[in-house]
């Protein structure tokens, strides 16, 4: 791959890979456009796609970012979003899954999903949708419904698990599995106006601290709904957890919450811990 | 004894934001619960002066009570 190095530095300018020259490459040496990304970012030479990253996310740490792999649990409100921002931000891997098709009403607030997606697979409108945005991401879609059975061999080799379901019971046995892998959790959720993210570790049970009253209940959003705007806001935090996460940088939420109240305009931080009996 | 509960979301649908009531010592948060009228799988999340607690918990003079409805849309 010599060659290939020689080109890349030949065609970079000012350290960035233009697509022309990117997809030059691919033509030239028959590769796709996924190994001609690692090979740049191999050299420190950036795809001129995240040029608009690089005063947060230096070129190594978009390596790194390239190099790790992510599963969203959940296709839809929040897992469109969050599926749209990671492979804009470069994730190099990632798993999108979801049981369901499109219907009409997740079209309020649905980003991946179209009138002329109704009724096709979640994940398979996702993935159609990565490989359109960002065609250097391997995305891996599957139509199953995540459970406790099949979590370990669907998270496997994962470095950041992002929650996007709708359903608590659900959710725990996923904090459960996170937690049996050693894998970080990106938590999220939405109903009505209101929204709260946390970051679970491993070892910290956040997730199962948070709904301990409530297992087999269901949540606002049965009385609520969900608007086209909570979404896409709690969607956009969780994926700055996943990158500060994935790229070491900043502090997450951890045994934290952050409680969003979009009616009132409130945002809260409240601390997550063993709970005290006074 | 005073204290004061905030309430978060839904729960302050037909009820409040903040609200100091009097009460008598020794009781618990399910009592409160009770006498505002919010139903106990309505709460997932209670806090008093900013420290996770229970149902069980013991409140005393000037504490803040905090009630969180769950939330589990995705």
């Amino acid at each position: 791959m010599k060659k290939l190095d020689e080109f890349l530095k030949a065609n970079a300018k000012d350290e960035l890979l233009s697509w022309d020259a990117h997809k030059k490459a691919m033509k030239v040496f028959r590769l796709g456009c996924r190994h001609v990304e690692e090979a740049a970012l191999a050299l420190n030479i950036l795809p001129a796609r995240y040029k608009r990253n690089q005063k947060s996310i230096t070129t190594a740490l978009q390596r790194k970012l390239f190099q790790s792999k992510s599963a969203v649990i959940g296709c839809g409100g929040l897992g469109g979003y969050i599926i749209e921002e990671l492979a804009r931000l470069g994730i190099g891997t990632i798993k999108a899954i979801d049981p369901d098709i499109f219907e009409e009403h997740n079209l309020n607030r649905q980003i991946l999903c179209k009138v002329s997606d109704l009724g096709k697979p979640k994940a398979k409108v996702a993935k159609t949708r990565v490989k359109t945005v960002n065609p250097a991401v391997k995305i891996i879609s599957l139509v199953k419904a995540f459970s406790r059975e099949n979590g370990p061999e669907l998270l496997e080799g994962m470095d950041v698990v992002v929650d996007a379901l709708d359903s608590i019971p659900t959710r725990i046995e996923l904090a459960e599995c996170c937690a049996k892998l050693n894998i970080p959790l990106v938590h999220g959720t939405i109903g009505g106006w209101y929204g709260q993210i946390t970051t679970q570790f491993p070892g910290d049970n956040t997730i199962q601290i948070i709904y301990q009253n409530c297992k087999d209940s269901k949540g606002l959003e049965i009385k609520l709904g969900n608007p086209s705007f909570t979404p896409a806001i709690i969607a956009s935090l969780q994926v700055a957890e996943v990158c500060k996460l994935l790229t070491g940088q900043g502090t997450p939420l951890r045994k934290k919450m952050l409680f969003i109240n979009l009616l009132d305009m409130e945002v809260d931080q409240i601390e997550i811990g063993q709970t005290i009996s006074c | 004894m005073q204290v004061t509960i905030k309430l978060f979301a839904t729960l302050r649908q037909g009820r409040f934001d903040v609200d100091t009531l009097n009460l008598p010592p020794k009781t618990k948060v399910t009592d409160v619960i009770q006498q505002i009228g919010v139903p106990h799988k309505e709460v997932t999340l209670i806090f008093i002066n900013g420290r996770h607690s229970d149902f069980s918990s013991e409140l005393h003079e000037g504490d803040i009570l905090a009630l969180f409805p769950p939330v589990g849309g995705g």
